[in-house]
Parts: C-alpha cells; structure tokens; sequence
C-alpha cells in the first residue's frame, strides 16, 4: 500500500474534487492510556488512528448544497470525494451557505511538518511514580483507582479557496481516586495537562491522602438548601454546561435560557452582579487550542461554510453582563450580528479575586465544601436546571475548618441562575472538568461561594 | 427473506493474513492469550431543523485491534493499515505496553475458557440503510417532519436519524474465527412550541425506539409514524396547558417508553460485575448490588424478574459472539425480586467464579478495548398480568408516565432521578389530562420494592439507547431493554420549577 502524507491526501482530495467547493482535513492522531483499580493497573493501550474528511459543496441552482463524508486509513481518495459529493448533491440547499472562507486566520500552522505524535513513553516517569504511590497507598490500607491519558491530534485542513492550515492539540487528564477498603470513604484529584512534564503523581496522591483524612469523622445531613464552596472542578462542570447551551439561534428562536421573554436574546443581561467574565481564548497559557473552526457537520452552532474560520479569543460574560453568543457566520448574516465560533477551552475569572480555597475554607462559620460534580443532566432547558450528584467528597466546615465528611446529595441548580446567587469568587486556576472530561478538558475556574445550594436528596452513594 | 451473509466487501478484507501474523507473532512474544479484532463500522447521521436538512455526515471507521494476555497482564494496540506487516507491530506494540505495565499491576489476568466458534452471523434486518439512496432518506424524514411543522402550534421541528452497520471480524489464539454484522437505526422527531410573550417553550419527542432493524422500521407500517406523528401536536398543545404538579407521593404506572431507561440506569448498570468488583469506581462508578449479596440481596417486590440476554431478535446489545468469541446467551439476573446474577467478560467471569462468561465484552470501534457492556437487560412481563387499562383503573390518584426524557443517578446506582416526555393524572382509576414540571426520584431498592403491579404480554415494548456511555477511555454502545408497563406505589414526584427557585 502507497503510504501518503496527511498533506498528500488533502491536496490529491482537493485536485479530485469537481464541485463547486470542497472542504478537506486529515486528522492525525496518536494517544496512549492508562487505567488502574485497587493499587493495580487493569487496561491500558496505544492507538493510532488517521480520519480523512471530504466536504462538498454543489450550487444545484436555488443554493449551495453540501455532503460530508468521512473515513479512517488510507482511503480512496477518488471514490471518497465522489461520494461525498453525490451526497451534496442528493442534499439540497442548504440554510447555513455562504462564500468559503478564504483569507488564513492568524496562527495557521506549520503546512509542511510532519504530524506531532505521542506513545506509551509518555508515561515513562509517571508509570513508576504511580506504583510508587501504589506502595504508599497499601502501607496505609488505602484503594488507588484512576485513568491517565494523553493525545496529540494534528489536524491539516485544506480548501478550494486555497487554504492551507494546520492545528496540533496535545491534551491529556489524570484521574486519582483514593477510598477506603471498605469504599466507604472516597475522594479524587485530578489535572489536566499538555505533556504530563507538569504533572506530578506525588501532589495528587497527598491531595487524595489529605482527603481521605478529612473523611475519618462521618456525618450525616439532610438534604435542604447549604451555604457550600464549589471548588474549580465543580465550577468547570456547571460552566462548561453553561457554555455548550450558548448558541444564538436557538435564543433568537425563543428555545433557550438566553432568549429574552417577548423576543430576542438576553446579550446585554446582568447575570452576575460580580465582575465575573466567562470567556474563551485560543492562545490562554497552557490551555492553548485550534485558533480556527474544523467543522464535519452543520449545526446551530458550528457551519460547514464556516471552516478555516478565525476563532479570536472572546468574552462570553464579561463583568456580570452576557455579551457573546456562539452564532455562525450565516446566522450572523441573518440577524446582523457578529459571527463568534466556539473554542475548545473555557475561563471564568474575576479580576480581583485573590483569595486561594484554603482561605475561603478558613473564611467559612458553617458550611459544605464539595469536591466534583457527576451525571450532570438538562431537567428544564428554559432555566436551564441541571440535575447531578456530589461526588468523591462532601466535607463539612465549621468554624473556618473542615470537621468531617458528609453524605452525598443530589443537586438541582441551573448554572445561569447560580451566576447571579454566587456571593464570593477565589483566585482562578487550572482545572480538570470531571463530568465533561471526556470531551473538555481545557479549563481554568475559580472557587466559588454560593449560600443556598440546592441539595434535593440525600444519596446513599460514596 | 434469504439468510444474508455479511457483506463480501468485507469478507474480502485480508482477514486470514492480519490474523495469521498477529497471533503468530504473539505466540512467538510468548503471550497466554492473543485476539484480533478487524471492524468496519458504518455511521451515518441526518439531521434536520425545521423540516430542512441541517447536515447529512458520513462516516466509516476501518481498522484493527491486536489486544495480548502477556504473562498475566493486558497489552492492547490498534492501528488502521490492514496489512500484515501492521498486525506483526501491533502485537509486538501490543506486548510492549503489557511490559510496561507489569510493573504497576498485581492483578493476574486469567480468562474464563470458551470453546471455540467457527462462523458468520448477521442481525435481522430487511433494507441495508447504506443501500438507500441518501436522496430517499432525506425525502421521508423531510416529508415527516414538514407534517409536523404544519400542525397548529408548532413552531420549531428538530428531528433526524442516525444508522450504523458494523462488521466484526474475531480471532484468537483458542481458534476461534468468527464474522459478524448488524444494523441498528434511530429515527427521531420532537416538536417544539414558544410562546413569545412569556418566554415560555415546551417539547414533544416521538417515542419510537432505536432498534436493531434496517430502514424498512420507517417504511413498512410495523411502527405506526403516522398515528404518532398526527398526535404529537394535540399532546405538546395539551402539556402547555397543563396544570404544574403538586409535589409529593404518588402511585405511577410507567409506561415502558419510560420504564426502559430506569431499568437500564438502576438494574443495567448496578448488575455488571466489573462496576461491582471496583474496575469502575473512578468513573462510571461501582454498585450496591455487591457480590455478598448474590442469591439474597431483596432488589424489589416478588414480582419482579429480570433477564439480560444477547439474543432477542431487533435488540440493540444482540450478537452471535462477543468481543472475546464468547457465544450469546441469556440469564436470569433478578428472580423472585432477589439478585441472582450479574453480566461478565472472561476475566471478570474468572474473577466472579463463574465457570464461563455469559459473552457482555464489546468494544465500540476498532481503536478500544473490549470492557464488559451491558446485555439487552429486560423486565419480564406477568405472563397473565393485566393491560395499560387495568393497571391505570388500579389507581385512585397517580401519574402515568411516557417517554423517557431527562435521567441522572448516583455512582453506586442508589438515588435517582427521571423526567418523562409527557405525565399524565390519573384519578379514579381514569386518565384525567396532563401535568407539567415532573420528576420522579428514588432509591433503586426502594422504587422497584414498592412495583404492585407488572404488566401483560399487551403491554410489552423493547426501549432503547445508541449512547450508553462508559469506561476510560469512553466508549459508547447500544442496548435495549424490553419491559411491560408496571405500577409503582408512592413514588416521590418533584416539581422541577420549585426545584429551580431560590
């Protein structure tokens, strides 16, 4: 078998392509896992993958139609790009057209370099450290469970408009659970990372160790309505939900938590009276990602149309008041506001905090301090109420110190409404989503103060 | 209908060469066990907004899996060139990552034996999706949908349909050589209404299931899309009427529209071994059905019997043999409202003390591992139990519940909480209009204890999901879950708009 370049491929697809316009990316990607329980490695793996990406355009004479299709390897370039372009012509017109982007955003990459690639070496010193932590963990009669991964996905995408772009994204997540044999008691830490150079076993493990200290005393509360210190984890999970519902079109259509009541939407709404921004930048320190749109597939919030599209840094709250929504371009054109893409990483900040969570742990009477967030879920889109779980630690505090761990609750909370009822805001870091890991794991959040959280039940769950 | 066979195209893949340097080389690497999985898995999804195409994407995912049992522990590696000289590396990669990790795994690997297969399999399907012009598939959900958008009152129709083919091909190193191939497909369509003036909106989802069918399950008149396609409207207008519920203690009957999904959620998942030994206490989390409590644990009333199998016809988990060649089979998992088995792979079987796997590995595409996922788990019905009518005429003050909607529950399965696509009152026995703003919430043991009565035959459905999620990396697969309608005596009810206020 011929071996192409990710390169090659693009330009044959783009010099086979007889449509009108066409869209082509290769995505390279290399990844390699590690998984554990009970002090003990259960899978792991080493992955290499290729996908191919062939977007039509056809103007079938009331519109510009488009098809995608996609495939792993090295596929026929020739039998590819016909496919996908009876399948733009199968389509119809299509709402989201406009002209192809052709002017290179900023930050377009290098064209010609090779694919960055991982590989199981990644975890050539966090391995042992892991086993050392192992040791550490059995000496106490402790239970270490986790995940450990890392990706690097070169993206090369080219257009019949003649760009030629190329985005790397490295990522990777560390998962430590510690519990007790018995599983009674059970807390977690976790990072996010670039290249696992950062990430440091040993400050995970006394973070879990620390954790499972507090849970020696056990009490039991009632569910009802807390003052409770959400720590960036927890933020993360709420904002990131936030976020991902911050499409224009549905608001301007009435069917989402930013559509303002007799039309409209609610851009220019106080949501928070703190100087709280929530905001998005391709080039935040150590959360850097994709300075432009790779889209397969319309939706309300991402067009086909819209690909090689510049994706410059935006506020999405900025002090307290919503100001962006995610629109594409056609939308945009259509309600003659700015087209705002999407980026893959999300901050929350507000400028003058500085107080660290330890000192809002030490600032706190009585309290409930949480550790993350799980089985996050849309119960009423209108108010966006979310319901979910606390997981992996419920820590009471008392007089400015933690006294002991609390059952778990089920919550219900909308994050839009939590933005106005948060009364305090720490300094923001780094953090590792652990609800929505999976699929975000670029994010940087405050500790937060709310006074009333809704804690709707009790769950048996640790 | 002629016994299909799977597709030559893939048969044609060099599937004898990938698996003789594979395994060979892995013999030769000195692993106890060595398995290749080959899989192409066709996806296409369709979808539109407001009965206008939105994005037609498709696409094919091609490659292959060496995964090792290298002295005692796992080595897994994948790849996408089909060739021999890749099978050779990916074993070799394959023991490579199992080196690595001996050093930090204390756990042995040892597989529950099967006897090795030897054959083709394929699911029941009529039309090949990937046969039908993608002109004629967006000319039908079109044409439903504008039926739709043309009722009074709706104003927005988000609708589509997502279909899948995949093709296994599984060797091992026991000898076992299997070739497999099935079809699933999720048409869906939800009606929307706003109401300007207060800000307002409410929906309506169709409650046909993802089924194991082709595309025939819309064009054959087995699943009645114009009679609920015509009703959705009248219902969405009905539900933006309704008055908002009271909260407190009702008695529900469930349809099993909704019923699928509690079961998939509180005995699905709490029942697989791997989740119960602690594999998935990080994330997907670990259960209260723990293995002292096989054989006594009281999981609900006496009436309730539930099975998970492999092998009902159109179910979404239903295959010939699974990822580790292990041959489908169906078990009892609650008898008599007592715990009474668990869903294994070959290492946790091994691990359980059960003799053989009952055949739950799948992996999700080529790049995965094979973990333990879930069997079409399923609540059986009361062979002489009542109809719909009768279980409601049973009820003084409750709710019947339909269509599945939101769902959330806790990490050892204990607390959860369901929302519905529409609630109706029932009073005096009768169904007396809609309410809005409800959930139901429980406790696992609690909720299925209080189950009085458990539908006939008549009332039977298979429900659905393409997307159960689990495992790290994550990894998505599609179940069914067949169930009766039941009634459930003093269920917790919440109003959803006083959950939300301050």
């Amino acid at each position: 078998m011929t071996h192409h370049s990710a390169q090659q491929l693009v330009e044959k697809a783009l010099a086979a392509s007889a449509a009108d316009g066409c869209v082509v990316y290769v995505v390279e990607s290399t990844e390699a896992n590690l998984r554990w329980a009970s002090n003990s490695l259960t899978t792991n793996g080493a992955m290499r993958s290729r996908q191919v990406v062939v977007v039509s355009f056809v103007d079938g004479g009331s519109g510009m139609a488009t098809g995608t299709v996609a495939r792993t390897g090295t596929p026929d370039v020739a039998a590819l790009v016909a496919a996908s372009e009876q399948a733009a012509r199968d389509a119809g017109p299509a709402e989201d057209a406009v002209p192809l982007v052709s002017e290179a955003p900023p930050g377009a990459g290098d064209w010609d370099a090779d694919p960055a690639e991982t590989s199981i070496e990644v975890f050539a010193d966090f391995a042992p450290a892991l086993g050392a932590a192992f040791g550490a963990a059995r000496d106490r009669g402790d239970l270490l469970f986790g995940y450990a991964e890392h990706s690097l996905t070169t993206t090369y995408l080219g257009t019949s408009t003649g760009l030629r772009l190329r985005t790397d994204q490295p990522a990777g997540r560390v998962e430590l659970n510690g519990k007790s044999t018995d599983y009674s008691r059970s807390v977690w830490a976790g990072v996010g990372t670039r290249d696992f150079r950062d990430v440091s076993v040993a400050d995970l493990a006394a973070d879990v160790e620390r954790k499972l200290g507090w849970s020696q005393r056990r009490v039991d509360l009632p569910a009802g309505r807390y003052e409770t210190l959400l720590p960036p984890s927890a933020v993360s999970d709420l904002m990131i939900y936030a976020y991902w519902t911050m499409e224009a079109r549905d608001a301007d259509e009435g069917r989402n938590v930013y559509a303002r009541k007799g039309g409209g939407n609610r851009i220019g709404d106080r949501l928070s009276e703190l100087p709280l921004t929530l905001r998005s930048d391709p080039a935040a320190p150590g959360l850097e990602t994709a300075p432009f749109q790779v889209v397969g597939s319309s939706s309300g919030s991402a067009s086909v149309f819209d690909n090689g599209m510049a994706t410059p840094a935006v506020d999405w709250i900025s002090g307290g008041v919503l100001t962006n929504l995610i629109r594409p371009r056609a939308w945009a054109l259509k309600t003659t506001a700015p087209a705002v893409a999407a980026v893959d990483n999300l901050l929350l900040e507000e400028p003058t905090a500085t107080a660290t969570q330890d000192e809002m742990v030490a600032a706190t009477e009585r309290g409930l301090l949480l550790t993350t967030l799980w089985y996050i879920r849309e119960v009423d889109p209108q108010t966006l109420l979310l319901t979910g779980l606390t997981r992996d630690g419920v820590f009471l505090v008392e007089g400015g110190e933690v006294t002991g761990a609390v059952n778990n609750f089920r919550w219900n909370e909308s994050p839009v409404d939590l933005l106005g009822r948060i009364n305090e805001v720490g300094r923001t870091e780094r953090t590792l989503p652990r609800e929505w890991n999976d699929w975000f794991t670029r994010a940087a959040m405050p500790p937060v103060r709310v006074p009333d959280f809704n804690m709707s039940s009790v769950s048996p769950a640790s | 209908m002629q016994p299909r066979d799977v597709d030559e195209s893939f048969l044609a893949l060099p599937l004898s060469a990938l698996t003789e340097a594979a395994l060979t080389r892995a013999v030769d690497l000195g692993c106890e066990h060595a398995d290749l999985r080959v899989e192409r898995i066709r996806t296409q999804s369709i979808s539109l907004r407001d009965a206008r195409l939105e994005a037609l994407a498709d696409g094919e995912d091609l490659g292959l899996a060496v995964r090792v049992v290298h002295e005692g522990t796992w080595g897994f590696a994948a790849g996408v060139v089909l060739t021999a000289a890749e099978a050779v590396r990916l074993a070799e990669q394959a023991v490579a990552v199992a080196k690595v990790s001996a050093a930090v795994a204390s756990d042995r690997v040892e597989l529950a034996p099967e006897a090795p297969h030897e054959g083709s399999w394929v699911s029941a399907y009529e039309v090949d999706p990937f046969d039908v012009p993608d002109a004629d598939k967006t000319t039908l959900l079109t044409e439903l949908s504008e039926r739709l958008m043309a009722a009074d009152g709706v104003e927005h129709v988000q609708s589509g349909c997502m279909h899948v083919k995949e093709q296994k091909y599984y060797a091992d190193t026991a000898g076992t050589r299997t070739r497999q191939q099935r079809v699933r497909i999720s048409p869906e369509f939800t009606a929307l209404t706003v109401d300007r003036s207060t800000g307002a909106f409410e929906s309506m989802r169709t409650l046909a299931p993802p089924v194991g069918r082709g595309w025939e399950y819309l064009t054959d008149g087995r699943y009645d899309w114009d009679g609920e396609l015509a009703q959705v409207p009248e219902l969405l207008r009905e539900k933006t009427k309704a008055p908002s519920v009271e909260p407190g203690r009702y008695d529900l009957v469930v349809d099993p529209s909704n019923l699928w999904l509690t079961i998939h959620e509180s005995v699905g998942h709490a029942t697989e071994l791997d989740r119960a030994l602690g594999y998935e206490a990080a994330y997907a989390g670990t259960s209260f059905a723990t293995v002292d409590g096989l054989g006594s644990l009281r999981y609900g009333s006496e009436l309730m019997h539930v099975t998970g199998d492999r092998t009902v016809e159109h179910g979404l988990s239903t295959i010939g043999w699974d990822d580790e060649g292990v041959e489908a089979q169906q078990w009892d998992i609650v008898r008599d409202g007592v715990l009474v088995g668990y869903q294994v792979d070959r290492n946790t079987a091994r691990l359980g003390g059960m003799a053989r796997s009952n055949g739950c590995a799948f992996a999700d595409s080529p790049r995965h591992v094979p973990v333990q996922r879930m069997a079409n788990v399923s609540l059986q019905p009361a062979p002489d139990g009542p109809d719909l009518d009768g279980l409601i005429g049973g009820v003084e003050r409750g709710i019947y519940v339909v269509g599945d909607k939101s769902w959330s529950i806790d990490m050892q399965r204990y607390n959860f909480q369901f929302t519905g696509q529409r609630f109706h009152r029932i009073e005096g026995g009768k169904l007396a209009g809609q309410l809005r703003d409800v959930a139901y919430q429980a406790t696992t043991t609690d909720f299925w204890g209080s189950m009085r009565a458990v539908g006939g035959p008549s009332t039977h459905r298979l429900g659905g999901a393409f997307n159960c999620g689990k495992a790290q990396p994550g990894q998505v697969a599609p179940v069914s879950h067949g169930c009766p309608a039941a009634l459930f005596e003093g269920v917790t009810i919440l109003n959803t708009v006083q959950e939300g206020g301050r």
